[in-house]
């Protein structure tokens, strides 16, 4: 029996052999990640686990992005744990302050996770890192912990639903609406305890940065990795930004899934996950014209620069609505230069918005655009939870760049082919 | 061991800004995040719970972020032990690791009653409704997690692993 793309990248860290879903294994780890939320818990229980030195300096990533730039003195002093433990245990890649960018848009871009690699996060959104071909994961802190400390850690193997997306997409449709569509099909439980693995033309054809898009929220259907084949394009992008002896990688023709889903994308409409839930996902015309009071672009989700250029495409010329904060976060500060010498960050400015720096603030309610009650968010982000962005009273619609920059213009929810 | 308490009963996806939103994440203290336990679902939700209360839940509980403070505040609040439908998978792990009784019994948690008293046996993995007077059973813990709860959780594990 072949492989899936999961039982492959597990099996190549692990000394058992991987036989069937539901299996439990020991793996090696690529790289171990916390951020400003998550690392004081995994330092508390790394002391607590009499641990002197990390595995490896280098494989362990320190990213303050979620309350930063520091929103208060009790988050300042959880970046200053973070801060004190990096400096003490000669952690290579801290960052914050200028250098600080999303987490899941930074390490991408600096090379530091790649094809075949497991990476282990104490962030739920790690998952992202599958657009590349990583096994890459969310666990809590102290699952962390114990691999900052031992460089290994157990998975159970997972069984694998495979995504076949087909079809000739329409021109203001992308990664996100596909996730979407996903996540209203199969549900926010579809995938749970399962890993998803994507395939079709329309995933041969989607950019790298699309693909993280899709990977990022394979978490939202409950799935434990959202993988890509690793193909040239992948390669590429990797290549780029300063790895080597990546290769290419599928799962084996013979691999045994649990389930195929097709998705066809021809004449799909854009996709809009409704509260309070990420699969309570309708077609943009059945929910146009709901007044909302802040458009929020950016996140781990939806903050790279293909997604500002798709959102600046949008609102060039235009203004958005008087009624309507629109926030703008560019993931990384390498994707913020490239906006402004794009003249994207002019374009922004000019529309009305609020450009800030990178930051997680408003996508988990934490700072920079929290709601009141009543309000109603568009964002490009991935959760849509009861009071996920302030108020308990206040609601959060997810969609791609394009739909939130079109309603911020409009003040309604707007497909922008109506603009 | 057995935990006797009163059963708080909870929908599907509970999520984890349900369990401690995020405005609450400026501590790791158990006390403190005990105090603001499931104020997502509902403000002050926390009054109606006494130590060694049993939180019941429907399908996917714990989904959502990867944040450990949400085991650490039900701990926090005196809540012992989550019956449910299923859970999330990061919650699953997280909850095992922080020493957070968690029991799944698929659609038997239909069974279980908000306000109902209960008496949970870990061990034996049954819970007993005293209110109905019925008896359910949880599906048994895999040996290589109940390996690690033998060791007294995550943090003692990884002790043994680092003293070897």
């Amino acid at each position: 029996m072949g492989k899936t793309l999961a039982e492959k990248i597990l099996q190549a860290h692990t000394e058992e052999t991987v036989k069937e879903p539901g299996q439990i294994v020991r793996c090696n780890v690529s790289m171990v990640l916390a951020n400003d939320i998550t690392a004081p818990l995994a330092i508390k229980s790394f002391k607590a686990m009499g641990a002197d030195q990390v595995f490896d300096k280098d494989k362990v990533a320190l990213v303050c992005d979620h309350f930063t730039p520091n929103k208060d003195i009790d988050s300042a002093e959880q970046v200053k744990v973070v801060r004190e433990f990096a400096h003490e245990k000669n952690i290579t890649h801290y960052y914050e302050g200028g250098e600080v960018g999303v987490e899941h848009a930074l390490l991408p871009e600096l090379g530091l996770v790649g094809p075949a690699d497991i990476v282990i996060g104490a962030d739920s959104h790690t998952c992202t890192y599958g657009g590349l071909g990583a096994f890459a994961t969310g666990m809590g802190s102290t699952d962390i912990a114990g691999g900052m400390a031992l460089g290994e850690t157990w998975f159970k193997v997972p069984p694998t639903i495979k995504v076949e997306i087909e079809g000739t997409p329409g021109k203001y449709m992308g990664a996100k609406d596909y996730i979407l569509n996903l996540i209203g099909t199969i549900g926010v439980s579809g995938a749970l305890y399962k890993a998803l693995e994507f395939s079709g033309s329309v995933v041969d054809n989607l950019s790298i940065e699309g693909r993280m898009t899709i990977a990022n929220m394979a978490i939202e259907a409950g799935g434990k990795v959202g993988l890509f084949p690793v193909d040239a394009k992948t390669l590429e992008y990797c290549k780029a930004a300063g790895r080597t002896g990546d290769v290419e990688m599928r799962a084996d023709a013979d691999a045994n899934y649990e389930r195929v889903v097709k998705i066809n994308v021809t004449g799909m409409k854009p996709q809009i996950a409704c509260p309070h839930l990420p699969d309570n996902v309708k077609p943009v015309d059945e929910v146009k014209d709901m007044q909302i009071h802040q458009a929020v672009i950016g996140s781990c989700t939806n903050g790279r620069i293909e997604d500002l250029r798709e959102a600046a495409a949008v609102l060039k010329g235009r203004k958005a609505d008087k009624n309507v904060r629109l926030i703008v976060l560019p993931a990384t500060p390498n994707i913020w230069k490239q906006a402004l010498r794009e003249g994207l960050i002019e374009t922004f400015m000019e529309s009305g918005a609020i450009v800030g720096p990178a930051t997680c603030g408003p996508c988990l309610g934490g700072h920079m655009g929290i709601l009141a009650g009543g309000e109603r968010a568009i964002a490009t982000t991935n959760r849509n939870f009861k009071g996920r962005m302030g108020s308990l009273e206040s609601e959060v619609f997810l969609s791609s760049p394009a739909v939130a920059a079109a309603s911020a213009i409009t003040g309604i929810i707007t497909d922008p082919e109506a603009l | 061991m057995s935990i006797k308490g009163t059963a708080h009963r909870v929908g599907a996806h509970i999520d984890t800004d349900a369990i401690i939103p995020a405005r609450f994440l400026v501590t790791t203290d158990p006390d403190e995040l005990g105090a603001n336990c499931m104020e997502g679902l509902e403000e002050g939700w926390i009054k109606r719970v006494k130590k060694n209360d049993i939180m019941v839940a429907d399908e996917n509980f714990g989904c959502g972020s990867s944040r450990e403070h949400a085991p650490i505040s039900l701990l926090g609040a005196g809540i012992p032990v989550v019956v449910a439908k299923s859970f999330a998978r990061i919650f699953y792990r997280n909850g095992f690791n922080m020493g957070l009784i968690l029991l799944e019994v698929g659609d038997d948690f239909e069974k279980l009653g908000d306000g109902d008293q209960l008496e949970v046996d870990a061990e034996k993995g049954e819970i007993k409704n005293v209110t109905t007077g019925e008896t359910i059973t949880c599906a048994p813990v895999p040996p290589f997690m109940k390996g690690i709860l033998d060791c007294g959780g995550l943090v003692e594990y990884v002790k043994d692993r680092l003293a070897k």
